[in-house]
């Protein structure tokens, strides 16, 4: 089985984002960048599949900027085989991007997509519903069990209320959820073999440009702050102040 | 222009979020109909009739539909769009399962998590876990939408729309339902809830979760929710997640036990009419948003609120 997961170079989880005093976006100089949580995810997902003897190959495919490539090279340190960087620094949509990676996969013909469920700057959660849907392939999103078999793949799906899992025939697309597992931290002798490995640099003309974006975005605004309230000193004065004073009691 | 709302149910009962979603849907059109997708779903139907201010209801019922599988969502709310300018849907498991296959199939940017409708073309969403709102202004001529129910009052019930029929659609070819496992619960909803009471990763298990979280939970009629490290960690399941990558509520009063306010946990609460913070140490985040802060072990703190709110008479 081939795996194709495509990855995205994002604002590092743990650094709070600050919006632009022109209100023209998010800040983005001089800001640590990372892979996406839950691209990691989908990596380390993937590579596990190919540790089992389940999948031959994993190619990483990042849509982005030059520096993309690190982030394709963070997944070759996790283990995947070969990386695809198509490059843009356009920061195109999400149903662009989804455009972008039928391409890769018609051109790279996988048996199953894995990628994150969403991506932290835009949180769209579309890419791989919309990748899905135009390649007419079936789709599981939000998957915390992954279990591939002769021609189909089950998937076990974090839905409202609790779980639900479906069985696909491939090639299929799998979005992943938080606690499909926890990514591995590269090891030395690993990222050094990274190095090593073929990233493939393609422009979005490769497959087949990149459309006009059907969104504009007027401006970026901070929201409303929430400012902290009064310290209690005990569990009755807490209790006294939501029934009188808040009125929520 | 009209406005398609895909209901959000579980088969036998309507959702609270169909109410608000159809409330957002009213701020872009005055033609608002509501389809309900499902199996067995006659009584939801007629539910979704009374919601104030709906022109009528659709019906489709087939076995994949029941089981919410996307393409069989996808394959039944495309057909009905030629009929309609947009289709909103609340941005729930299964709406955000669904909505950006019916967009990608219009050849349509779906947009997500809408917090507010600014005209027929422009809405306010927010992105980077909250910590941004973005304005959004769409080209396209059909638009699908999902709505982050939290950021609207429900719509209001007495209406009598009448309840039409329609095709089901080409199901899911592809995909097979294997199983669910809906965890049986007689607490109120997460999402919906008036109160939410959660817990962090101060727990330390499982055991001390349920044993700490449900009973104070119980006694004040409320949701249970924990953050992203609580779950991870193991002390809770997924869908009980609030943060931004789990849930996003706006209850009227959300109790945080042991939470020490990540981003992303914040994302998910910070709309809360009150907050009320219970940790033992103050410097944690969460008492940055919090209305009430009780600078205390939950292990002293949570039997004591116990005892004063049985004082209190609850």
């Amino acid at each position: 089985m081939k795996l194709l997961v495509p990855v995205k170079r994002v604002i590092d989880y743990n650094v709070k984002p600050r919006v632009k005093s022109d209100q023209t976006g998010v800040d983005l100089a001089n800001v640590k960048m990372s892979m996406n949580p839950f691209c990691e995810i989908a990596v380390e997902e993937a590579v596990r599949m190919k540790e089992k003897g389940l999948a031959e190959e994993v190619v990483v495919v990042s849509i982005g900027p030059a520096q993309a490539q690190e982030t394709i090279r963070t997944a070759l340190a996790i283990g995947a085989d070969r990386g695809i960087l198509v490059q843009s620094d356009a920061d195109p949509q999400p149903l662009e991007v989804a455009k972008l990676l039928k391409a890769v996969a018609e051109a790279e013909a996988p048996d199953m997509i894995i990628m994150g469920k969403q991506a932290i700057d835009g949180d769209n959660n579309a890419v791989g519903q919309m990748l899905a849907a135009l390649l007419d392939w079936p789709q599981a999103t939000f998957a915390s069990k992954i279990e591939p078999m002769d021609k189909v793949v089950r998937v076990t799906r974090e839905v409202d209320g609790g779980l639900q899992t479906l069985e696909l025939d491939l090639p299929a697309v799998v979005t992943v959820d938080l606690r499909l597992n926890e990514p591995r931290y590269a090891s030395l002798p690993n990222i050094m073999k990274a190095k090593k490995k073929v990233i493939d640099v393609k422009s979005v003309d490769d497959y087949g440009g990149l459309g006009a974006g059907h969104i504009a975005v007027p401006k970026v605004t901070e929201p409303a702050r929430r400012v902290a309230g009064v310290k209690v000193e005990n569990a009755a004065e807490l209790v006294a102040k939501l029934k009188t004073e808040a009125g929520v009691l | 222009m009209a406005v398609l709302v895909v209901a959000d149910h579980d088969n036998h009962s309507l959702k609270d979020n169909t109410h608000k979603t159809v409330t957002a849907a009213r701020a872009l059109s005055s033609d608002v109909d509501i389809l309900v997708a499902g199996a067995g779903v006659a009584e939801v139907a007629a539910q979704a009739a009374k919601i104030d201010g709906v022109r009528k209801v659709l019906t489709a019922q087939s076995d994949a539909l029941g089981a919410g599988i996307a393409e069989a969502m996808a394959a039944c709310v495309l057909p009905l769009m030629s009929a309609y300018d947009a289709v909103l849907v609340a941005a729930t498991s299964a709406g955000k399962n669904f909505a950006p296959r019916v967009a990608a199939k219009l050849d349509a940017a779906p947009i997500s998590e809408i917090i507010q409708v600014i005209d027929a073309d422009t809405f306010v969403r927010p992105i980077y876990a909250g910590n941004a709102l973005e304005t959004v202004k769409s080209t396209d001529a059909k638009k699908v939408i999902t709505v982050r129910a939290s950021a609207f009052k429900a719509a209001g019930e007495g209406g009598a729309a009448p309840i039409e029929m329609v095709d089901p659609g080409a199901g899911a070819p592809h995909t097979r339902f294997i199983s669910d496992e809906i965890a049986k619960s007689d607490r109120p909803e997460l999402a919906g809830a008036k109160i939410v009471v959660s817990g962090g990763r101060a727990m330390g298990s499982a055991e001390e979760f349920h044993r700490v979280i449900e009973p104070l939970a119980d006694k004040l009629g409320a949701a249970v929710g924990a953050s992203r490290a609580a779950v991870d960690a193991g002390y809770a399941p997924n869908d009980y997640q609030v943060g931004q990558t789990g849930k996003v509520v706006a209850p009227q009063l959300y109790v945080a036990i042991g939470i020490s306010g990540a981003i992303q946990h914040l994302a998910g609460m910070k709309d809360s009419k009150v907050i009320v913070a219970i940790n033992k140490d103050a410097d944690a985040p969460i008492f940055q948003v919090a209305d009430y802060g009780l600078v205390a072990d939950y292990k002293t703190a949570v039997p004591e609120l116990m005892a004063a709110l049985t004082a209190a008479g609850k």
